[in-house]
C-alpha cells in the first residue's frame, strides 16, 4: 500500500477500542467511530468525561491502534509500522499538562527535540526552531528555561515543538484544561492563526464550550460514539441534546435564546458577543 | 538552592576563557588532573598541580570566595583525616597526648592529604561552575559514545541527565505544594525526634512518587508522539567543536602531567613509609 490511496486529511472508519488487559474487565472507549477530516479544517471535539475524545485523539497519530476498523492519516494506515514515524511527524500532538511534555531545560532545545529525533541536519534544525518559535510568538524566549514560563507560554512552546517537525495537522488534547483564562485565549489565538495562515489542520479537544466557537466543525462525542456533528451554530442549536450530555451552550448563546423565547425578534442561534452586539444594534436602529 | 554550602553542580555564568572551552576538553582535563593529583607524592608535584589549579581558576574568572565557600562542607572530613594521619603515622614524635603520638611524618602526610583534597574540590567544582548543565550532558554523551560498542548506553545516560535537570525544579515545587497541603491538614514536619520526623515525611513522599510516576508516563507518551526512538539516527542542534584554545589547554595539561610524573620519579615520596 502506498500513502497516496487517500490523498489528504484524516479518516477513521468503524474504529473500536477497548482499554484493559483482561478480556473480562475491558472498557469500551471507542464504539464504532467514523470520521473524515479534510486538510485545513479546524475541528473541535467536545464531550463529557470518559466519552472517548482523548482516546480518539491518540488514534490519530498512532499512539493507540484500533482494535477494529482503520485510521488513515494523509492516506497512511496507522496499523502499518513503516508509517508510524511519518504519521507522528505529520500529525503532531499537544497534551494537557504543559509541564509533562517539555523535555529540555531551554526553550529552543525543547523545540529542537522533534527535528533532532527525525535526524535533520543541525543548520536546518536551527532554521526550523527559529521559524516555529516565531510562529507562536515565543521568539524572544528562546534562551529561557521552560520552568519560568507561564502555562500559556509553555503550551505555545509545546506547539512550536510540533511545528518544527513541519506537520500537516496538529492534534490538541485538552491543551487549555490546566490554564487560566488569559492562557487559554493565548493558546486558542495561536492555534487559530496557525490554521488560517499556514493551512494546518487542527483537531482541538476541549471541555470548554466557548472554544468550540473557533471551529469550522464541532464533533460531540458520547460513550465512545459521535453523537452530534455540525457547525458550532448547528450543534448548539440542539441545546436539549447537549444538555442531556451535560454540556452547556456558551453564555451568549443562552442569552440570545432566552431573549428570543421572551418574544424579542432576535436570531436564537447567536453564539458570540460580536454577533449579538450587531443584532442588538440592528434591532435598536429599527425602533 | 538545594543545599547551602555545596557548589558542585552550580553554574556560575560569566564569560571567560574556561567558560568558552569545549565541554569535552574540560571533562577530559578534569579526569587527567584527578589522576595526576593522586600520582603526585612530594612538595614539587603539589607545587605543579597547585599552580595549574590556580591558573585555571584565574582563567575562569570565578571569584575565590565562591570556591572557598564550596570547601566548607569538607572542612570536617579534612580535619578528621589530617588528625588521623598526624597521630597514627609512626615516626619521630612532636608531642604526646595520652597514648597518642603526634609525629613529623604524620604531620606531613596529613598536610599532603588535606592539600590534595582542597585542590581536588576546587578543580572539580570549576568544571560545573564553568559549564552549563546542557553543555555538560552534551560533552558527556560525546565522550561516552566510543564506549557504546562495549555496551555503555551513552545517549540514554545523557537523556536521563537532561530529563532529571528539567524536572528537578518541577518536582521541588511540587514537594513544596504537597507539604503545604499536608500542613494545612495538620501534618507536622518540624517537631519530634529523628524517627518521628522521618515518619512524618511519608505523607509527603507517597504523593510525590505517585505524581512523579504519572509525569514519567505522560512524558514518555509525549516523547513518543514527537518521534523519539532512542539515540539511533538522531542528530543534535548544538554541535560541539574543538577550537585552538581547547588544544592549547589539553597540551598544557599534558605538559603539567609529564612534570608531575617527572617529579615523582626524580624526587620520590617525601616520607618513605606509607600510612598505617
Amino acid at each position: 500500500m502506498t500513502p497516496v490511496d487517500k490523498p489528504c486529511g484524516l479518516e477513521a472508519k468503524g474504529v473500536f477500542f477497548r482499554y484493559g488487559v483482561d478480556e473480562s474487565d475491558k472498557v469500551l472507549a471507542l464504539a464504532g467511530v467514523d470520521l473524515e477530516i479534510s486538510q485545513g479544517e479546524f475541528v473541535v471535539v467536545l464531550g463529557p468525561n470518559g466519552s472517548g475524545k482523548s482516546t480518539l485523539a491518540k488514534h490519530l497519530n498512532a499512539l493507540l491502534l484500533p482494535d477494529e476498523g482503520d485510521v488513515w492519516v494523509l492516506g497512511m494506515n496507522t496499523k502499518e509500522p513503516e508509517f508510524t514515524w511519518e504519521i507522528r511527524r505529520s500529525a503532531g500532538m499537544v497534551f494537557q499538562n504543559p509541564d509533562n511534555q517539555l523535555v529540555a531545560t531551554v526553550v529552543e532545545e525543547d523545540v529542537a527535540f522533534g527535528p533532532e529525533n527525525l535526524g535533520v541536519e543541525p543548520p536546518e534544525i536551527r532554521k526550523l526552531v527559529a521559524g516555529a518559535l516565531e510562529a507562536v510568538g515565543m521568539g524572544a524566549f528562546r534562551r529561557h528555561s521552560p520552568h519560568h514560563l507561564s502555562g500559556g507560554q509553555k503550551q505555545r512552546v509545546a506547539i512550536a515543538g510540533i511545528l518544527a517537525m513541519k506537520p500537516k495537522c496538529i492534534i490538541l488534547d485538552e491543551p487549555t484544561a490546566m490554564l487560566d483564562p488569559s492562557g487559554r485565549e493565548e493558546v486558542m489565538k495561536t492555534v487559530k492563526q496557525l490554521n488560517e495562515e499556514m493551512g494546518i489542520t487542527v483537531i482541538h479537544i476541549t471541555h470548554f464550550m466557548d472554544e468550540a466557537l473557533y471551529a469550522d466543525r464541532v464533533i460531540v462525542m458520547d460513550k465512545g460514539e459521535i453523537a452530534i456533528v455540525g457547525t458550532p451554530r448547528e450543534v448548539f442549536s440542539q441545546w436539549q441534546d447537549m444538555a442531556q450530555l451535560g454540556l452547556e451552550v456558551p453564555p451568549v448563546g443562552q442569552l440570545s435564546r432566552r431573549l428570543w423565547s421572551a418574544g424579542i425578534d432576535i436570531d436564537p442561534g447567536i453564539l458570540t458577543v460580536d454577533e449579538l452586539v450587531d443584532e442588538l444594534c440592528r434591532l435598536k436602529s429599527r425602533i | 538552592m538545594i543545599s547551602g554550602g555545596i557548589i558542585v553542580g552550580q553554574y556560575y555564568p560569566v564569560s571567560s576563557f574556561v567558560h568558552s572551552m569545549d565541554p569535552r576538553a574540560k571533562i577530559l582535563i578534569s579526569m587527567i588532573f584527578m589522576i595526576v593529583l593522586f600520582l603526585g607524592n612530594n612538595f614539587y608535584s603539589f607545587a605543579v598541580t597547585g599552580i595549574f589549579a590556580v591558573l585555571a581558576v584565574t582563567l575562569s574568572k570565578i571569584p575565590w570566595r565562591v570556591l572557598i565557600r564550596g570547601l566548607r562542607p569538607i572542612v570536617f572530613i579534612m580535619s578528621f583525616t589530617i588528625l588521623l594521619h598526624l597521630f597514627l603515622t609512626p615516626g619521630e614524635a612532636i608531642f604526646q597526648i595520652g597514648p597518642l603520638n603526634a609525629t613529623w611524618p604524620g604531620l606531613i602526610q596529613g598536610l599532603f592529604i588535606g592539600l590534595r583534597l582542597i585542590i581536588l574540590i576546587i578543580f572539580t567544582s570549576l568544571l560545573t561552575l564553568t559549564t552549563s548543565p546542557i553543555e555538560l550532558t552534551d560533552g558527556l554523551e560525546d565522550i561516552l559514545k566510543p564506549f557504546s560498542v562495549i555496551g555503555v548506553p551513552a545517549h540514554e545516560i545523557a537523556m536521563m541527565m537532561t530529563i532529571a535537570l528539567r524536572f528537578i525544579p518541577t518536582l521541588l515545587e511540587e514537594a513544596d505544594r504537597i507539604m503545604k497541603a499536608q500542613m494545612a491538614r495538620g501534618a507536622d514536619f518540624e517537631s519530634g525526634n529523628m524517627v518521628q520526623r522521618a515518619k512524618s515525611l511519608v505523607p509527603l513522599l507517597v504523593p510525590l512518587f505517585v505524581s512523579a510516576f504519572r509525569r514519567a508516563d505522560e512524558l514518555a507518551m509525549a516523547m513518543e508522539a514527537r518521534c523519539y526512538r532512542g539515540g539511533e539516527g538522531r542528530t543534535r542542534m548544538r554541535q560541539l567543536s574543538f577550537s585552538a584554545k581547547d588544544y592549547y589547554a589539553l597540551g598544557f595539561t599534558i605538559v603539567m602531567s609529564a612534570l608531575v610524573v617527572y617529579t615523582r620519579i626524580r624526587f620520590g615520596p617525601v616520607i618513605p613509609k606509607g600510612p598505617v
